[in-house]
């Protein structure tokens, strides 16, 4: 039926198809797969990238699994990581509610300057807020809380206080961001869903909980994997907010920290890249966990499938 | 009730919410040109200073002394933009093809890009650190840069876009008229994205100019510093000057808000469209 030509067509479009997406997977071969699956050998040897490789098995991973300070790492990073990014995505939520009632003027102004803390760098915020942490008994923040009669707190060295002030860090940063998806969200909600449920008599907690909540479940579900995935891998805020003492110390020492510190503070590639694996599994793990849960929100109302 | 202004009934909890939202937001950015103003002691004084100072050019004087700033700000200028412009070829050209063209394969590819995704940037650091310094391309941009390239959301916003704003019956005239693939994507495909390649090209200027670890990683000559790894450079003398700290934080950050200010609407666009589609 095909005439030559339309074949040749044909060919010639493979062609193309295969060399418009070669540049992609030459770059993902050389900088993306070869390193993702190098590291996996490496989490079995001995290395600390001079000299030659020796395969010690699972010593690396029984090394690091009987580090109390991996397991600190670990706590820590979840510590950070609930208290940065949960009380965001609620606050994210109400925040877009409010910005998405029709009647609210100056949308746009809120708009832009709740979202303007994330266009600031990670390092900018841990900077900024470094110092308005500061351990000095004159800080800004002591200032704040001694408003409301509380003692001031060394934000840099104590447990709970390193973990606070890179929370608010976190949550500084990003809750704008989820307040936006948000808000797209609320956006593609169509009206009429709300108009039907007020004619039949439903009040806005009950329209929150029984059209809004659940319409805006694949948002909610983005913005929980996107923080989880985000969360294990903090860095830059702990390793800047604490400066050169960062590394030494284990009050806010994330993950990735830990891994960054074996490999290139200490030349043990092996158990820095075993790390890197238990890394993978723990936020495969936790992403699929979360997403998982965040499903199960408002599964049983009854609503139109999400799409665009 | 109280009608007056359009202020409806039970409006007033929601702006004051809005307000504080937004002063929270702001405050730090504001803070920060403060403490850029003032001399480090400024920051010890009860009540806290709150109002702009007059030590705006000698702190910002002192960041000169500390960091090479302006070389940092070039590299980074230099770097942010040479991956975007890389990024936005790779992406649409990927984009174009898994939009338009059938091949064999094809889902596998795409499915492929999806996977890679999924793994997180540190799973590949070590190695990624041995390959570029066995290249030789430690503390330089190249070294800096060459991980930004990939860039799966990119393919995914183009293949997008360009299937659903290039017609096809235009692809099939062009090719009547005997005009190669390339032509097409040159002629007819790279002027319809325009929109996107704003789109993309925010996100990936906006992540490169705040990635951290990688750059951190790699730029250990201060001559080849990024402004990030710059100014977390400057948080690690023994005692710290915070008002010159900030001031650098200040000065690498306003070039930022101005592009923010000017286009906000794309910035804030780009985050929907970039995570949902």
């Amino acid at each position: 039926m095909k005439s030559t030509t339309q074949m040749s067509e044909k060919k010639k479009d493979m062609l193309s198809g295969y060399l418009y997406i070669a540049p992609f997977f030459i770059i993902f071969g050389i900088i993306g797969l070869y390193p993702a699956v190098f590291s996996i050998v490496l989490a079995f040897q001995d290395w600390n990238g001079l000299g030659e490789m020796d395969f010690v098995g699972l010593n690396n991973f029984v090394v690091v699994l009987q580090d109390p300070l991996f397991w600190k790492s670990l706590y820590n990073t979840v510590i950070i990581g609930l208290m940065g990014t949960a009380p965001q995505l609620i606050v994210g939520i109400i925040l877009a509610y409010f910005l998405n009632m029709a009647v609210i003027r100056f949308t746009n102004f809120f708009r832009v300057t709740i979202f303007m803390p994330y266009i600031t760098s990670m390092v900018a915020v841990a900077l900024v807020f470094g110092v308005f942490f500061s351990s000095s008994e004159t800080a800004l923040a002591n200032y704040v809380i001694g408003l409301f009669g509380m003692d001031p707190v060394s934000w840099k060295t104590s447990e709970w206080g390193a973990k606070i002030a890179i929370s608010l860090m976190v949550f500084w940063r990003w809750v704008g961001y989820n307040t936006i998806i948000y808000l797209a969200g609320l956006q593609s909600i169509p009206k009429d869903l709300y108009e039907a449920a007020t004619i039949d008599g439903a009040g806005k907690v009950q329209q929150f909980l029984h059209i809004t909540i659940p319409m805006l479940k694949p948002f909610i579900i983005l913005t929980v994997f996107m923080s989880t995935v985000g969360a294990l891998q903090l860095f830059a805020e702990p390793a800047v907010f604490l400066g050169s003492s960062a590394f030494n110390r284990d009050e806010a020492m994330t993950v990735v920290m830990y891994l960054y510190r074996d490999a290139f503070n200490l030349g043990s590639f092996g158990t820095a890249s075993a790390t890197a694996v238990l890394l993978l599994i723990i936020i495969v793990g936790a992403a699929a966990l979360n997403t998982w849960l965040t499903s199960g929100v408002g599964r049983k109302q009854k609503r139109r499938a999400f799409k665009k | 009730m109280r009608k007056s202004k359009g202020l409806k009934k039970g409006t007033l909890p929601v702006y004051i919410v809005l307000w504080i939202a937004s002063i929270l937001s702001i405050f730090p950015f504001y803070w920060m040109f403060v403490m850029a103003t003032r001399p480090s002691a400024a920051y010890n004084s009860i009540p806290p200073t709150l109002l702009p100072g007059d030590q705006l050019v000698e702190n910002f004087m002192k960041v000169l002394d500390t960091i090479p700033f302006f070389q940092a700000m070039w590299n980074t200028i230099l770097l942010c933009t040479t991956v975007t412009l890389a990024v936005l070829l790779i992406s649409s050209l990927a984009g174009f093809a898994f939009a338009k063209f059938q091949f064999l394969g094809k889902n596998f590819f795409f499915i492929l890009i999806l996977l890679t995704m999924v793994i997180p940037p540190q799973l590949g650091l070590i190695p990624q650190f041995y390959l570029v310094s066995q290249l030789g391309w430690l503390d330089t941009l190249l070294g800096a840069g060459v991980l930004f390239l990939l860039n799966p959301l990119g393919i995914f916003l183009m293949r997008q876009y360009i299937s659903e704003s290039v017609p096809d019956e235009l692809m099939e005239a062009a090719k009547l008229d005997g005009c190669s693939n390339f032509r097409i994507f040159r002629s007819i495909v790279l002027p319809i994205i325009k929109p996107a390649f704003a789109t993309l090209g925010i996100i990936v200027f906006t992540l490169v100019w705040g990635e951290f670890l990688w750059q951190f990683t790699v730029l250990r000559d201060p001559a080849s510093y990024t402004l990030q790894v710059a100014l977390a450079s400057l948080n690690n003398a023994f005692r710290v000057d915070f008002g010159m700290l900030l001031s650098g934080v200040f000065w690498a950050t306003v070039p930022l808000i101005i592009i923010f200010l000017i286009f906000n609407r794309w910035f804030i666009s780009s985050i929907t469209e970039g995570s949902i589609k």
